[in-house]
């Protein structure tokens, strides 16, 4: 049977990143298709009329919704290559529980910097390094989030890293600064092939967070 | 090999059911320590310290969170015993899919209805819970391919998910003499319904919908209480 993969997608969405880096890691084949999300597709609306949402991967005309399920999707399904998810039940429920932290947490703390000014902003950057700290005292010494192999937390967090510059620039504060281990982590997941083919050049990031900026009015 | 399980938890909360079932599926004796979350104990902040919430589960002292996190990984700690996850990796993928809208987007309708302070607000929010429901019952349709449950002959991770909350449901429908779960509407799932609690897994662990609707009462007039105030 042949194994057809479509990804549909949005280049700057952190979500989608995940599932290119993913992905890649298999070394599988798929189709990719930007959608533009002011004129969603009838694909798209067919393939996840819940939410209406990018990623969805499509295998076999079968969709796949929502970015970790996705991505637990392909580890499970090509299983035999670079695993992302450990071995044992433990360590893979902590994983998990910190994938489902930084869903929780980092998209909605980083968007309330660039969408607030003053003092709101303010709150929101603290607000932001204190989730980014957090992530920062579980990744300790280690090279990776589940010691020296790159995998699922990694997948799950770098993406954000492509947004950083734009944060930085919009709020006025260093990230590096306060989360240096952070920044020496996502360096290392960058010099991986699949990671910074995946991410955004985050000039062309900034240039979209303006964008949006001038079309919210904000 | 040692096997001590605990769940700390309490007795209202639909998410520390979730691995409650999942152990008595699995014929895991579990240690129940009810918490007073007025204060949080020392136990509590101690193995929850990212999120300070139950439930938490400790297996050896080790602690893992979230709830359904939890049950997946009771699903894997305990091999032998019935499977709580499908074995299909797609069948998975739709499982987790519904868990996680029945989670992010259906449960905040449902509490919506309750903290709605106005008629129409409320009422807004019980269509949205009822909408939820119907896209609920099509998904039951689907995984169950006509047998009992959404994990087919026997309960699995999406009836855990979902059924965890029938109490708080039953306690919305009670308080607003309403209908959410129906033969006209939501046939198959008010089937499913009675069979859920009515399983041996489950039922030590549902709460009374009166009992619930007394602790609801309380909590609620503490909600109101703290808004008048500020």
């Amino acid at each position: 049977m042949a194994n057809e993969l479509v990804l549909l997608d949005f280049w700057p969405s952190p979500f989608g990143m995940r599932v290119r880096i993913a992905l890649a890691e298999k070394e599988v084949e798929y189709e990719y298709r930007d959608e533009d999300l002011k004129n969603k597709s009838e694909f798209l609306l067919k393939m996840n009329p819940v939410h209406k949402k990018i990623p969805v991967l499509v295998h076999n005309n079968k969709p796949i919704n929502e970015s970790l399920i996705i991505v637990q999707y392909i580890d499970e399904v090509w299983s035999d290559k670079k695993p992302l998810l450990p071995s044992d039940p433990h360590q893979r429920a902590v994983a998990r529980f910190w994938a489902d932290f930084v869903d929780k947490k980092i998209y909605d703390s980083g968007r309330k910097v660039w969408t607030s000014k003053d003092a709101e902003q303010e709150a929101a950057k603290k607000e932001f390094i204190e989730n980014l700290k957090v992530l920062e005292a579980e990744l300790g010494d280690k090279a990776y989030f589940g010691g020296d192999t790159f995998g699922y937390v990694d997948v799950a967090f770098i993406p954000f890293y492509s947004w950083f510059y734009a944060y930085e620039k919009l709020g006025n504060f260093s990230i590096e600064e306060s989360c240096p281990k952070i920044i020496e982590w996502a360096k290392r997941c960058l010099q991986r092939e699949t990671v910074a083919k995946a991410l955004p050049d985050q000039n062309k990031v900034y240039d979209f967070i303006l964008m949006l900026k001038k079309a919210y009015g904000i | 090999m040692s096997k001590e399980v605990k769940v700390l938890g309490a007795w209202p909360s639909p998410f520390v059911m979730r691995p409650r079932i999942a152990l008595h599926l699995k014929s895991v004796d579990h240690e129940f320590v009810e918490e007073t979350m007025h204060p949080k104990s020392e136990l509590l902040l101690k193995s929850n310290p990212v999120h300070k919430k139950i439930p938490v589960l400790l297996h050896n002292d080790k602690p893992v969170c979230e709830s359904l996190i939890i049950v997946e990984y009771i699903d894997e700690a305990f091999p032998s015993g019935p499977s709580i996850l499908p074995s299909d990796a797609y069948d998975r993928a739709v499982h987790r899919f519904w868990a996680a809208y029945i989670d992010d987007k259906w449960f905040p309708s449902l509490q919506g209805t309750a903290k709605a302070q106005t008629e129409e607000a409320k009422a807004a929010a019980l269509e949205e819970t009822s909408q939820g429901l119907s896209l609920i019952e099509d998904a039951f349709v689907k995984c169950s391919q006509g047998k009992a449950f959404f994990g087919g002959d026997s309960i699995g991770y999406l009836d855990i998910a979902f059924g965890s909350y029938l109490g708080w449901l039953r306690v919305t429908e009670k308080t607003n003499n309403i209908e959410l779960l129906s033969k006209e509407k939501t046939p198959n799932l008010l089937a499913w319904a009675d069979k859920f609690c009515a399983h041996d897994s489950v039922k030590d662990y549902m709460p009374e919908t009166a009992k619930l609707a007394e602790f609801a009462k309380m909590i609620f007039a503490r909600f109101k209480a703290a808004a008048a105030s500020t």
